[in-house]
């Protein structure tokens, strides 16, 4: 059914910190991995090994450069992007065989593969390019929240976490149910000052991002400077007679 | 967003198609038996053409019914259904006139307004998207539905109305275009709200998360085409508009009326590949473009 629901039990979702990600491209790897040997068709690639590379993947990390107004040095932020998950999703609105569903229990976004009929139009609706079709079994794939590993009994239970936040040799990935304002997650969204990417589309995502902490500003101050002597200003010797020269040359 | 051949041939010819049936269902011409049959024809050709052609963008055509099941909230689905009505209602409507020489106005009706309704809701598909400014705005439906009515009546050999609408079809057409660029323009999603770091400063994509194209880029950030957005804007009007009224203010001649028509249909294929190749999708903006 492509009607969203008016309430979900719990808001499970990830919190991403742009602050402590480094940009390895792990939780793609490990992202990649799960979800191409378990739940639903594989993630696939064509022509991997060839001149045009393409696969399917549900999370990709951009990075971006920060040039600050005041002149400081440019800042460099690596960017991981998935489903968020959304409160309002469009991509399940719009998918006309119901095949795209948001879970009651959890919020979590999944799609039925076998209803899909993969014309691509839930991929438009999204503004955050959750959302990409498998090249080869021609169903769209998305991010899962790994809703075969967070609930399975089978796995140790420091395993019953999404791949990617599972993976994330930074802790830069957080996993968690954001209704509850006592979670981990919300605190720190709270602490944090945590954010939504594009508000203005008004999807209301769930996953959040966490602010850069502002860089330290370290004056230019040295303890020992007032008990040295000052050193002259004005070349002295060959370069005295260089810098007069150039300066009558110019 | 990538113009498919399949979705620029569906939108062009199911749009006349529709436009035709909705005249045939209104007794635009009033015609019957042998006649009737060529016109109806015609128009379910190019309806069910359209809707065929665009079974083939899908990647499971052949789990293309389940589309009918989610009318409640989907306008893709809601397209399905009025097209699938449009054409039963209008071909009993169709086989009544062919065959029995009985033509029931209100059948006939009811067709016309279920073939506008299709071509509403296909627009509606597009208008309702708002990761693409420049068809969330109110053109779309106005549009559409005005090619459809024109290209229609131009099938329909109703010269008389179709040659003043002509022209104000092409007035339609030239204030949607400069309103959608104003639209697009005053976009508020930025690379800024995109990825939340404009406070920090102004924000660059510095590097794609990988060295190839994907899925996305393919199908979202198509970039060919814009630099020749005038020249295609003005070789669609030409054709679409300026060519068959021209034609049409001539002295009536049967080829005339054929060349008016096609060179109608070449017109709106090419604003057709405009509307898609112009939009940008603001997921392009995650990837610097």
């Amino acid at each position: 059914m492509t009607s969203l629901p008016t309430h979900t039990e719990k808001t499970l979702g990830l919190v991403i910190d742009l602050d402590t990600c480094v940009g390895c491209h792990a939780c793609v790897t490990a992202c990649k991995g799960w979800n191409t040997e378990n739940y639903g068709a594989p993630l696939a690639d064509t022509d991997a090994y060839g001149a045009e590379p393409v696969g399917s993947f549900l999370n990709r990390i951009h990075s971006y450069e920060v040039q600050p107004e005041n002149d400081a040095p440019a800042q460099l932020f690596h960017f991981p992007k998935s489903c968020l998950h959304c409160a309002d999703a469009p991509c399940v609105t719009v998918c006309p065989t119901g095949a795209s569903y948001k879970r009651v229990e959890d919020g979590i976004v999944l799609v039925n593969e076998s209803d899909c009929i993969g014309c691509g139009l839930c991929a438009w609706a999204c503004p955050y390019g959750a959302r990409e079709m498998d090249p080869v079994e021609k169903v769209m794939k998305k991010c899962t929240l790994c809703v075969d590993r967070i609930y399975n009994e089978n796995m140790p239970e420091e395993d019953r976490q999404p791949a990617c936040v599972r993976t994330c040799p930074a802790g830069a990935r957080h996993f968690g149910d954001l209704s509850d304002p006592d979670s981990d997650v919300s605190r720190l969204v709270a602490e944090r000052g945590g954010f939504d990417l594009m508000p203005e589309q008004g999807t209301g995502p769930v996953n959040k991002y966490l602010p850069p902490r502002p860089k330290d500003e370290i004056p230019e101050f040295d303890i020992l400077s007032p008990y040295l002597a000052p050193v002259a200003e004005e070349p002295q010797g060959f370069l005295r007679w260089l810098d007069k020269t150039l300066e009558r040359v110019s | 967003m990538h113009p498919a051949p399949s979705i620029i041939l569906f939108s062009s010819l199911s749009g006349l198609g529709f436009g035709l049936l909705t005249m045939l269902g209104l007794g635009f011409p009033d015609v019957s038996g042998w006649v009737a049959f060529v016109f109806f024809a015609l128009g379910f050709a190019l309806a069910g053409g359209g809707l065929i052609s665009a079974t083939f963008h899908l990647g499971h055509p052949e789990r293309a019914l389940k589309s009918f099941t989610q009318w409640r909230s989907s306008w893709l689905s809601r397209e399905a259904w009025a097209a699938a009505g449009a054409m039963a209602v209008l071909g009993v409507y169709a086989i009544l006139i062919i065959f029995f020489d009985n033509r029931v106005p209100v059948l006939g009706w009811i067709g016309a307004a279920l073939s506008l309704l299709t071509v509403f809701t296909t627009s509606m598909i597009y208008t309702q998207l708002k990761t693409v400014p420049r068809w969330n705005h109110w053109s779309p439906p106005v549009l559409f539905m005005a090619y459809a009515i024109v290209g229609g009546l131009l099938l329909a050999g109703q010269v008389g109305v179709a040659t003043p609408l002509l022209v104000a079809l092409g007035v339609l057409q030239v204030v949607a275009w400069v309103d959608q660029e104003k639209k697009e323009a005053a976009s508020d999603t930025t690379l800024a709200t995109a990825t939340g770091l404009g406070n920090i400063g102004s924000v660059r994509a510095f590097e794609a998360p990988h060295t190839g194209g994907n899925y996305l880029t393919h199908e979202m950030a198509f970039r060919v085409g814009r630099k020749h957005a005038q020249s295609l804007k003005i070789i669609s009007l030409i054709f679409a508009v300026v060519l068959p009224f021209v034609l049409l203010i001539l002295p009536f001649h049967h080829l005339f009326a054929a060349v008016a028509v096609l060179s109608h249909l070449a017109g709106v294929a090419a604003q057709r590949w405009l509307f898609f190749a112009e939009a940008k999708h603001v997921v392009s903006l995650y990837y610097g473009r």
